[in-house]
């Protein structure tokens, strides 16, 4: 306690300490030294301080331009899923890989790192890499797991560096592809679904402020940060089951009748919500980048106009009962089979002699269709066109909708009535022709189709009266039945009602070509009260070409399938009546008149 | 508490009586310990929290503080006979670095020994005074042209080997060792000037003798975004660092430059940057005073110095010390153009801490060998 230095100092202090040995030279060099030294300090104080407090905001703020930077933090794409929540098209994170290829060959023991962690020969990265020296981004891996580029990424070579983003997904492959579409590796839809409902899919991206050291790692978060914000999921109406069903019947149908393409809408008749849409070629979406030159990305059941030919008939005779010029008794003489119209000859391919309405449309006579037409005049037959909407856009909800070709009446000569009573002249896309049909079996109430299962619709238009629907779905029947021309789109335990159509194809050189056809059918299940209806159009079959032939199997398969699915009640005949109650047994009158 | 002083003269050895015997200058060796103790603090920051760096230059500088004490130990009389034989020997291995020594960064500065890398040039800061002052000492002074000049030759060869190296911040040293014991010598003042107008004159052809890195690293200075990638890089670096500290810093661990990468050499050349950036200009006030204190309890130990040779060495070790903390901490901040000199006793690396420690080992015997007279 009593031994402090400090007193021992204060004492030793108090010596007089006496140099001995030769003054020093010029005590004012000590002087001279100490003031330029006092100099020196004071000028690097005063630099520290212009550095330190004038200039510290710019300097900072030069920091933070290194050090901090804005991530953009991709918003999660919205999926497309079908009506049951079946997924059509799904965004999986990914990471990108890519590198600074001069930083990589820097040191070759990071080219060695780098190749083994890919699986590939140093000789074959140091050369890939050497190409593109002076690069100061390139791809090494794209699209690859995030577990994977975290591999890479703790290979801890300089100069390698990642991304986040998404990949889509399309599970189901071809199976929806016209109408899912897809989007490109930016995330941006370019077809279908995909590009016409961009705004609502695509997510609002974030921002992530964070501290980035010199080779771009990210150290830490700086605090500030906006959500990304996912974009919202679409719901289609489709039924992806039904959608199968005709995605398998249709390719099998073109593969079989090696036609050109073909393809297969079904639609809910009473709500109007499509739930199949299936188009022959086809493509995979999840393809990469070969996909956007497949040609079958046409959804050719939007997109493609064509003339719907005999399928048009049943709207002609609505229209004809409507206006009451005609009964479900009216007897038309077709004997000869052929009518002459000015220059045009319209022949019928079966021979009949006087048949009535439902006889006309089972055998599909031409010659019937025009005196109906010729009689009931130009305006009537294009208002009846019109009633069942021939004239207006779909308006589905699908992009680039080939639109109808119903030119006026008072440009309609004599040929041209005859010619549109059996669908010449006349061009629609196929949505037109489900819409129509779905009229007549929604008891002439005409659903608005769509391809969502949410959202707004206009509320169903009345095209005819509920009679003249009923009545022209019984005389449809009859196309279904023995002796029909659509006998084979019969569906085992329903009752079916179609009609089908044989349209020629316009020629490249004009005229119709003699040779090329499209199969076309449309109809509805069951009869009673329709479920379904659909049409199946085949492009160009080679040996066999009649809707009846071609087309109308595969509407029978899809809609075999889809009914099962769909658990839709049979009503036609049980093969054993007794078993069934008599009292639960449907209002009669189905076979009244 | 305060009783009486009874202890000191009773035989009891208190601290001070054991520094005494033991030649040790309390004052010089608190003043080094601080800085030795707050280079670590920093290091520790800058290396990015590395320990291992912390405590290999802990063991480095513990070695330097024994050597210290150990050279404190011997008169001063042994370093002046001994001067010419460490002169010659230092300036016979920097031949020898030239012809066969080991490279590193593009500079042949080492020679490799089997047990040690050791670079002949730290050890000419420490031989230049001594030879100077041992030579002066035996002289009258102020010196005459005869012993000016040969002064000037033993400055120069060294030098001149140094800078061949090329190493331009310890030929720096060597210069500043050599010259500071020729001026405290008695100098005259036409021959300093003269001195100035030479090197002023000769500075043009200086100027094409330099490498090309050198040239870039001296216009840099005036203008660093002559380069900023290259040559401006680092003194850029530097500045945004010194800059953001502001005037109280962000605060020790808390600097961003060096700790993302982007500050060169951040714990060894740079280190003063990061003690800028977390503690602010009075960080940096702090430490200059810190440094003054030491230079000038060196400059006192020098005009208290017995006879020419020690007086000469004390000044020359002092302001030798002086001229590396001004290099290092003006080049980084941007007044002196860019060349590798450490900050004494904070930046990682042993050579120069262990050489400017032997050196802080003669003031002590110096200082501590005086004989005084009691009154």
């Amino acid at each position: 306690m009593t031994k402090s230095p400090l007193k021992k100092r204060a004492k030793a202090s108090n010596r007089t300490i006496v140099p001995v040995g030769p003054k020093p030279v010029g005590a004012w060099r000590g002087r001279f030294i100490l003031i330029g030294f006092a100099v020196l300090a004071a000028l690097s104080v005063s630099r520290a301080f212009h550095l330190q407090v004038i200039e510290r905001d710019f300097l900072r703020s030069e920091g933070d331009k290194r050090q901090v930077r804005n991530l953009t933090i991709p918003g999660h794409r919205g999926a497309i899923l079908d009506r049951n929540g079946e997924p059509l098209a799904l965004s999986a994170p990914v990471s990108s890989v890519w590198v600074v290829p001069d930083a990589v060959l820097a040191d070759p023991e990071s080219v060695k790192r780098l190749a083994e962690g890919l699986g590939r020969a140093p000789s074959e990265l140091q050369t890939f890499l050497a190409a593109r020296k002076g690069r100061q981004f390139v791809y090494l891996r794209e699209q690859i797991s995030p577990h994977e580029a975290r591999r890479l990424l703790d290979l801890k070579v300089p100069g390698v560096f990642s991304e986040s983003d998404f990949a889509r997904y399309y599970p189901a492959g071809e199976v929806a592809a016209q109408v899912v579409g897809f989007a490109g590796r930016d995330g941006i839809g370019l077809e279908g679904m995909e590009k016409a409902q961009e705004a609502r899919l695509s997510g609002t991206a974030g921002n992530r402020r964070v501290i980035r050291d010199r080779s771009g790692r990210v150290i830490e978060d700086g605090g500030e940060f906006t959500p990304a914000v996912a974009g919202e999921s679409l719901n289609l109406s489709l039924d992806l089951r039904v959608q199968y069903l005709a995605y398998r019947e249709l390719a099998a149908a073109v593969a079989k009748t090696e036609a050109k393409g073909g393809l297969v809408v079904i639609a809910n008749a009473q709500t109007g919500e499509i739930l199949a849409m299936a188009a022959q070629p086809g493509f995979n979406p999840n393809n990469g980048d070969a996909r956007g030159f497949a040609a079958g990305i046409r959804n050719r059941a939007v997109v493609d106009g064509f003339e719907p030919g005999s399928t048009i008939k049943p709207l002609l005779v609505a229209q004809a009962l409507e206006l009451g010029l005609y009964n479900t008794q009216s007897i038309i003489d077709v004997t000869g089979g052929t009518l002459q119209v000015g220059r045009l000859t319209v022949r019928d391919i079966a021979r009949r002699g006087e048949i009535d309405l439902a006889t006309l449309l089972a055998v599909s006579s031409n010659v019937g269709a025009a005196k109906i037409a010729l009689a009931m005049g130009a305006e009537n037959v294009w208002a009846g066109y019109q009633r069942f909407g021939l004239g207006e856009p779909v308006f589905s909800g699908f992009p680039g909708e080939a639109l109808p070709v119903l030119r006026h009446f008072t440009d309609w000569g004599q040929i041209a009535t005859a010619t549109a009573s059996y669908g010449y002249g006349v061009s629609v896309n196929a949505l037109h022709m489900v819409r129509a049909y779905a009229a007549l079996a929604n008891d002439g109430m005409m659903p608005q189709l769509t391809l969502f299962s949410d959202g707004l619709r206009a509320p169903p238009q009345r095209a005819v009266s509920p009679a003249t629907a009923r009545q022209v779905r019984e005389m449809l029947e009859q196309v279904v039945a023995e002796g029909g021309t659509g006998k084979r789109a019969r569906v085992e335990g329903y009752r079916v009602a179609g009609k089908s159509g044989t349209a020629r194809k316009v020629a490249a050189t004009g005229g119709y070509s003699a040779n090329k056809h499209q199969a076309i059918f449309i109809g509805m299940v069951p009869v009673e009260r329709p479920r379904l209806v659909g049409i199946v159009m085949i492009d160009e079959p080679k040996g066999q070409y009649y809707g009846g032939q071609v087309a109308a199997p595969v509407f029978s398969e899809v809609m075999q399938g889809a009914a099962r699915l769909l658990q839709i009640a049979p009503d036609a005949q049980p093969v054993q009546p007794q078993m069934i109650e008599s009292a639960a047994l449907p209002s009669s009158g189905v076979t009244r008149r | 508490m305060a009783l009486i002083d009874v202890g000191g003269q009773r035989g009891n050895p208190t601290l001070s009586d054991w520094f005494e015997r033991w030649h040790i200058d309390s004052w010089t060796l608190s003043l080094l310990l601080i800085l030795s103790g707050f280079g670590m603090v920093m290091l520790y920051s800058a290396s990015g929290h590395d320990l291992g760096a912390v405590s290999a230059q802990a063991k480095r500088l513990g070695l330097g503080f024994v050597l210290m004490i150990l050279v404190a130990q011997a008169p001063p009389e042994w370093y002046r006979s001994g001067a010419g034989w460490l002169y010659g020997g230092t300036v016979l291995m920097l031949v020898l670095v030239l012809l066969l020594g080991d490279s590193a960064k593009g500079a042949q500065r080492w020679l490799d020994f089997g047990v040690m890398r050791f670079q002949p040039s730290e050890l000419m800061k420490l031989a230049m005074p001594l030879a100077i002052a041992a030579y002066l000492h035996q002289r009258t002074l102020p010196p005459q042209i005869g012993s000016m000049l040969v002064s000037i030759v033993l400055i120069a060869v060294p030098t001149g080997l140094v800078m061949v190296q090329p190493d331009l911040g310890t030929s720096l040293l060597v210069v500043a060792a050599g010259g500071f014991a020729l001026f405290f010598a008695g100098l005259r003042w036409r021959w300093i000037l003269g001195a100035i107008a030479a090197v002023a004159a000769t500075a043009p052809f200086l100027w094409m003798r330099l490498h090309d890195y050198q040239r870039g690293r001296i216009l840099t200075l005036f203008n660093p975004e002559r380069d900023p990638l290259g040559a401006g890089y680092h003194i850029t670096q530097s500045k945004i660092a010194i800059g953001s500290g502001g005037t109280f810093g962000k605060g020790w661990l808390e600097g961003t430059q060096a700790k993302l990468d982007f500050l060169p050499e951040a714990n060894t050349d740079f280190i003063f940057a990061v003690i800028a950036e977390e503690l602010g200009l009075i960080g940096v006030v702090l430490l200059l005073l810190v440094y003054l204190a030491i230079v000038a309890r060196g400059l006192l130990i020098a005009l208290r110095a017995q006879d020419t040779f020690q007086r000469l060495l004390a000044a020359a070790l002092t302001l030798k010390f002086f001229v590396y903390v001004f290099i290092n901490i003006g080049m980084v901040i941007g007044l002196l153009p860019v060349v590798g000199v450490p900050l004494p006793l904070i930046s990682y690396g042993g050579t120069s801490a262990v050489s400017l420690l032997v050196g802080f080992g003669m003031l002590m015997s110096i200082q501590t060998n005086r004989k005084l007279l009691a009154n």
